[in-house]
């Protein structure tokens, strides 16, 4: 990013105050309330466990307590601990567990603390629920949700063991799909969709958007796995973006809008499997193309995107791709630190600068 | 404990069919005939025949690397077994698992996992699954000596205890894992002692002896069905073949193998049945002959059968 770049969008001091209304989804009305991210998926898990006696939850302190962010309060309450079940600290017997209750048609949603803990469930994860309806020549299946919080920012310090991004870790195996929502409205309707699914769906929780809010319509709707959804239509360049970067994206978007520059922002809002034809599209539309993730920059999701977009647009892309994504760095503990690990709204309003002035 | 003549016989079907079974993989896999690797349980049929003689078609086992035996023991078709070993379309997992993974769901299976141990969660799952729905099912997983060392299998017996789950966790104790003795990894030489500290009842019992381990299983099984919780059941016995077909095993003394292969849990049972229990031995003898052109028909099934046809290559990744 230039000296220049960064001065212009005068954003270096604050960290950004996004605005719910940069994302609507829905027109407010009647049957439509404004809730947060936290509470849509607390009021999904709610309507499943309500219509379908095969749903429950299991893990660390889901009970009364009612999770570590929360998500699960009061449905201990209305459900009993049958159906919301705390567990031992097994990470990975809780998702084996799962699996087992999944594989005799239950519908478990099981939770991990946070997405760092997921490695001490990797073989259960990896190695068994995502490949045994492959090795077993489809004799079985197993539909289950694993739920995990991930990602961080905003002054958190939540160090290098609570912080992490690491949907690329799930996605990279075939068998599992993965989901990570960046409004309210995305995660009642994909949390719905990933339960009634039929296969082991990861369910990302970005941390930071827990609070955010958005309008969310009451009762029944089901979002698709495995499409990408466009926030907003532009004309000049494509920002492909997931979880809690679609809302730097929106926001750079949004300032540049003033300026004329016309920006269309993709939702990677299902990781996995990937939904290349609409980045395709949208890369082949406007030829120019901004990839923004929050996860490590080497191997990183946004890498995969910029890859989609070469293979099919790359007659039509008048500039080079440009990659925003987070430090090659664990997540520091002290502020000064912690800044400059995740990319800022600052850092995509320079990228969008650097293709859209880049020679056509 | 009185055992209906019909119940020793089947017994006595079921490990020859597995002995049968495993001699002829063997056989192929030692003249390149069969791909991967074939780790058989020869020496080891009182073990699953024992337990799985004492489960229901809906009770569920969950297999390992070593599964061949606990599937047929549960009533698997060879011919099906035999297919999925060669990898055909025909075999039980339509050649995508192989030996290692090869599970007959209809018989009442949750898979083999070939990760040592990964199979104790599922098994814990299932029995969640079965207690929350009031149904009178139990899970059984199997496991070595040595998986009884990871850390699925002591999350997965704590778990099960704590929630009084109906499973019964069959440790098979062959005295190694793939070369390393379990007296060199573990301090304790009884493996059962481990229950005491889930809570649980651990069961010690002669593995090459059909009826002890039938006895001791039903016990335990009928603990699950009763809603007592867990029972951890350790059969005693020995691996007389190579980890896996062909295995060097250059870490054990003949002799010490001569040993063991002498207390061979079919000649044992077999003449426990015509001496003590007075069956014919003409019954014995039909069965062998049985099993033989079972085996046989299974070879020509399997063989008959075509492999996966590449155009099917991602099927069954997702449902
Ligand atoms: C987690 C894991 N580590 C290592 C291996 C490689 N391995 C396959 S079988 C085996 C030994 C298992 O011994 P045991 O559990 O006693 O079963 P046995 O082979 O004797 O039936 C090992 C180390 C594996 N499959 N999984
Ligand atoms: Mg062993």
């Amino acid at each position: 990013m230039t000296a220049q770049a960064r001065d212009a969008t005068s954003l270096t001091s604050a960290v950004p105050v996004m605005s719910p209304d940069l994302i609507r989804q829905v027109d407010p009305g009647d049957g439509v309330r404004e809730m947060s991210y936290q509470e849509a998926i607390r009021e999904a898990l709610r309507e499943e466990m309500i219509g379908d006696p095969r749903v429950f939850l299991m893990g660390e302190d889901i009970g009364k307590h009612g999770g570590a962010f929360g998500v699960t309060r009061t449905l201990f309450d209305q459900f009993g601990g049958e159906r919301v079940r705390n567990t031992p600290i097994s990470e990975n017997t809780i998702v084996g567990a799962a699996t087992g209750a999944a594989l005799v048609g239950m519908r478990p949603v099981a939770e991990i603390m946070f997405v760092d803990f997921s490695g001490l469930a990797m073989d259960q994860i990896a190695t068994q629920a995502a490949k045994i309806r492959f090795m077993t020549g489809g004799q079985c299946s197993v539909p289950w949700v694993l739920r995990m919080p991930q990602g961080g920012g905003a002054g958190k310090s939540t160090a290098a063991q609570h912080s992490q991004s690491l949907e690329v870790w799930f996605a990279s195996i075939p068998g599992l799909k993965v989901v990570l929502p960046s409004t309210p409205y995305d995660a009642k309707g994909l949390m719905k969709a990933a339960i009634r699914d039929d296969n082991p769906v990861v369910f990302l929780e970005h941390k930071l958007l827990y609070a955010f809010k958005g309008l969310v319509p009451d009762g029944d709707y089901e979002l698709p796995l495995s499409r990408c959804d466009v926030k907003r239509v532009g004309d000049d360049v494509t920002v492909v973006a997931s979880g809690y970067m679609v809302w730097h994206a929106m926001l750079a978007a949004r300032i540049l809008e003033a300026e004329g520059i016309s920006v269309e922002v993709v939702d990677v809002r299902t990781v996995s499997p990937l939904d290349e034809e609409t980045i395709g599209a949208s890369a082949r539309k406007t030829g120019r193309v901004v990839v923004v993730a929050e996860a490590c920059r080497s191997y990183g999701p946004a890498n995969e995107w910029a890859m989609v977009a070469i293979e099919r647009a790359h007659d039509r892309l008048r500039a080079p791709i440009v990659r925003v994504a987070g430090r090659d760095s664990p997540i520091p503990f002290a502020n000064s630190l912690e800044n400059g690990v995740w990319p800022s709204t600052e850092d995509v309003v320079a990228a969008i600068r650097q293709v859209v002035g880049s020679p056509a | 404990m009185e055992v209906a003549l019909q119940t020793l016989l089947e017994m006595y079907r079921r490990m020859v069919r597995i002995r049968q079974f495993e001699l002829a993989a063997t056989n192929l896999f030692k003249r390149g005939q069969l791909k991967g690797t074939v780790h058989t349980y020869i020496g080891m049929e009182a073990s699953g025949v024992g337990v799985c003689m004492a489960l229901r078609t809906e009770d569920l086992i969950a297999g390992t690397h070593r599964s061949h035996g606990h599937n047929i023991a549960k009533g698997a078709d060879l011919a099906r077994m035999m297919a999925e070993l060669m990898g055909k379309e025909t075999g039980y997992c339509k050649g995508r698992g192989g030996s290692m993974h090869i599970a007959a769901f209809e018989t009442g299976s949750l898979g083999a996992l070939a990760v040592v141990a990964s199979g104790i969660p599922l098994a814990v799952g299932a029995a969640l699954a079965f207690q929350m729905r009031r149904e009178d099912r139990v899970a059984v997983p199997f496991t070595g000596d040595a998986g009884s060392n990871t850390g699925n299998w002591h999350e997965g017996l704590n778990m099960a205890a704590a929630w009084k789950l109906p499973v019964v966790f069959v440790l098979e104790n062959n005295q190694y894992g793939v070369s390393t003795r379990i007296d060199d990894v573990t301090r304790i030489h009884d493996l059962s002692l481990r229950a005491a500290g889930y809570g649980i009842p651990g069961v010690r019992v002669d593995g090459f002896d059909v009826l002890a381990v039938y006895e001791a299983a039903t016990t335990a099984v009928a603990r699950a069905r009763a809603g007592d919780g867990p029972t951890l059941l350790v059969t005693e016995s020995y691996r007389v073949d190579g980890h896996y077909a062909g295995e060097p095993e250059v870490y054990r003394d003949r002799a010490e193998v001569a040993e063991y292969r002498a207390k061979d849990p079919i000649a044992r049972f077999r003449s426990r049945l015509i001496g003590e229990l007075a069956v014919d031995i003409l019954a014995l003898d039909a069965i062998e002959a049985e099993v033989a052109a079972a085996i046989e028909a299974a070879l020509a099934f399997a063989r008959e059968g075509s492999e996966p046809d590449p155009a099917t290559a991602l099927d069954y990744i997702y449902a």
